[in-house]
């Protein structure tokens, strides 16, 4: 086949009249598409992939759960989740949230704020420790309370006999930690590391993102640092920090591994949800168990349909990996 | 309120970004802090402002140092480039926040902060705009804003950190204009920054020249534009050719011949001689130094030359009214003297 060039030198996309003449064979015409964008089998097969994978992965799994829960009727689901242990298991999680979230809340957004809007030596390392929790083994993290604060752990002491002196201007003073390890304080000390950095991790792109003009704006305005921080940076990152609140608390409600480590698995007392399945589990009553994780899984369900819809609604006020 | 700079220097690591500034504004003027990037005028503009601190010197504000002064005691009205409104509030939300952040006896009340919010939508030509968002408003609208709210705080003087860069052309010089006018008649210390030499030139009462830490000149539009205080001047304000020259018993020659323009004192040895393109007007042949034309370019109300001097084979620029168009087509010879000339001494 003669080869025709335009004056660019560029070989046509559409065949010459001299090709088609002078061949017998049929000439295929390239498509005309963008440059970026892939031939449409591999477009299907790409996308069939990732939904084949999440269906069997993820979806499947969590059908599953809702499926196998309701096994037994109706009634028998209700029995299980009402069950007395089973009901505190569920207080026991939602007190721990109660707790955590706002702590979290409060150490994030500081750790937020001083990290984008200030320069201050040993600035890095406050990121990587930030992001510690996220590459310790929650178990790791439940076992350094336990040798902190466990019988025979550091702090043992200031737990079991307390600390007697005397103070400058207070006089004589008593100080005694309460039990730490098997109740209520480890499973909240554990929950606050392992979720640590949810928040600071949203805020923190954000913020910096955001700059520090309109603080500066507010400052030369005569604002305080304390009204610049309530009343500008505070309403700039108010979507961020629900998303942040929401990922913390889903994980929150959803730990296992930190918290089955510190929290002796005492029924009605130290058991949260998660540790309440596995004993379930455990103990053979497999649909009892499913109905508890159900539970889980709904308030992951309902995590999920908050999370993309705050996205949706306020896509440009998150964080730009959140944007779609 | 008038302010002077004593003495200020900074640095950031190694990099010196100003040099021992010297400077006094006087009250009601406005003044123009003009550079390229990088010559300090905005960090000078935000050491004023309290927005940073300076390493060495003091800046009095009528008299007092304002290093006493924390930024919010200083009353100094910031208009940042780019803009910094507050995204969350309305436009009358954020004129007002200067005033609502006030507390105790200088808290003023909500129906008096409300008129001066209206006061000022009408001094910026925003009125019934108050309700808008920031998002909502185009460039130009959302610096009036920003304006409107560095005034209603009553401050003491004006900063304006290049207040029209981020907006296009037909709309900053409108500002421009409008800037000026708005300046009249408040009466107001007025700093800006900037990089754009036109602009400082129609705008201020005075010009103060950064290059790299120094301050070059400070002086009146026509001062820096007639007579600069140096070669660096002379290119970043306007248009400058820039010709070898000889001075030659008390005289100095350029292509071959003594120059003809006056010129402000006496030298030796080699020079430079800084003419401007509108400075040289075509002549005949007996006074001009000849030329060979290269290009011509017709640009507006102007016709821009360009030529090479045939004695030293210096390219030189030359400006003249857009009605010679046409007259010096490429490789015509032509002959140009300068009417003005300004030198300063070669090396």
């Amino acid at each position: 086949m003669s080869e025709v060039l335009l004056e660019s030198g560029i070989p046509p996309m559409i065949p010459s009249p001299h090709a088609v003449l002078s061949d017998s064979a049929p000439v295929r015409v390239a498509q005309a598409r963008d440059a970026t964008t892939e031939p449409r089998w591999a477009q299907a097969l790409l996308i069939l992939g990732a939904l084949a994978f999440l269906l069997a992965f993820l979806l499947l799994p969590l059908l599953l759960v809702f499926v196998e829960a309701l096994r037994g009727g109706v009634g028998a689901f209700v029995q299980a989740v009402s069950e007395t242990d089973a009901l505190a298991a569920v207080k026991l999680t939602l007190l721990v949230t109660g707790i955590v979230v706002p702590l979290n809340l409060l150490f994030g957004v500081a750790a937020a704020w001083a990290v984008s809007k200030h320069q201050f030596p040993g600035k890095r390392w406050l990121v990587t420790l930030i992001d510690l929790p996220f590459a310790v083994s929650p178990v790791v993290a439940g076992l350094i309370f336990v040798l902190i604060f466990g019988a025979q752990g550091w702090a043992w002491p200031l737990i079991d006999e307390g600390w007697t002196g005397t103070l400058p201007l207070l006089g004589e003073v008593h100080v005694q930690l309460p039990k730490i390890i098997f109740a209520l304080p480890g499973i909240v000390l554990a929950t606050v590391f392992v979720t640590f950095p949810f928040i600071a991790r949203e805020l923190m792109p954000l913020m910096e993102q955001q700059g520090t003009d309109e603080e500066l704006a507010a400052l030369s305005l005569g604002a305080s640092g304390w009204q610049t921080f309530w009343r500008v940076t505070l309403p700039n990152i108010r979507w961020a920090l629900l998303y942040g609140v929401l990922l913390c608390s889903a994980r929150a409600m959803g730990e296992f591994g930190a918290v089955s480590v510190v929290s002796g698995h005492i029924r009605g007392r130290t058991n949260t949800l998660p540790l309440h399945v596995e004993i379930l589990y455990n103990e053979y009553a497999y649909s009892a168990a499913f109905a508890a994780a159900s539970l889980l899984a709904l308030s992951a369900l309902i995590t999920l349909v908050l999370k993309t819809y705050l996205e949706w609604r306020h896509g440009e006020s998150l964080a730009a990996n959140h944007r779609h | 309120m008038s302010i002077v700079i004593e003495h200020l220097s900074k640095r950031f690591g190694a990099f010196a970004a100003l040099d021992d500034i010297q400077l006094e504004v006087k009250q009601g003027e406005l003044l123009a802090l003009l550079g390229p990037s990088g010559s300090g005028k905005t960090t000078l503009l935000r050491i004023i402002a309290g927005l940073e601190h300076a390493d060495t010197g003091r800046v009095l504000f009528d008299g007092e140092d304002a290093a006493r002064l924390s930024v919010q005691a200083r009353r100094a009205g910031f208009v940042f480039q780019h803009y910094a409104l507050f995204r969350h509030l309305n436009v009358a939300d954020n004129i007002a926040f200067g005033l609502r952040v006030r507390r105790g006896a200088e808290r003023w009340p909500d129906s008096r902060i409300r008129a001066r919010v209206e006061e000022l939508l009408s001094l910026v030509q925003l009125e019934g705009l108050g309700g808008r968002y920031p998002a909502q408003l185009s460039g130009g609208q959302r610096q009036r804003v920003a304006l409107a709210r560095a005034l209603a705080i009553e401050p003491r003087v004006l900063l304006l950190d290049e207040p029209f860069g981020a907006l296009d052309a037909q709309v900053r010089r409108d500002l421009r204009r409008w800037l000026r006018e708005l300046h009249d008649r408040t009466g107001l210390t007025t700093l800006f920054v900037t990089h754009d030499q036109e602009e400082a030139l129609e705008l201020a009462d005075r010009v103060a020249i950064l290059n790299g830490g120094k301050l070059e000149q400070l002086g009146t539009p026509a001062a820096v534009y007639d007579q600069p205080a140096s070669p660096f001047i002379y290119g970043f304000v306007g248009e400058v050719n820039r010709l070898p020259a000889q001075w030659r018993d008390g005289r100095l020659h350029a292509e071959g011949q003594p120059v003809t323009a006056e010129l402000a004192g006496v030298g030796q040895g080699a020079a430079h001689l800084y003419v401007r393109p509108e400075d040289l007007r075509v002549s005949d042949e007996a006074s001009g130094w000849p030329a060979r034309v290269v290009a011509e370019q017709r640009s507006g109300p102007r016709l821009r030359v360009r030529a090479v001097l045939e004695q030293s084979q210096s390219p030189v620029e030359v400006e003249l009214p857009a009605s010679n168009d046409g007259a010096f087509p490429v490789g015509a010879r032509l002959h140009v003297a300068p009417a003005r000339a300004g030198w300063f001494p070669a090396g």
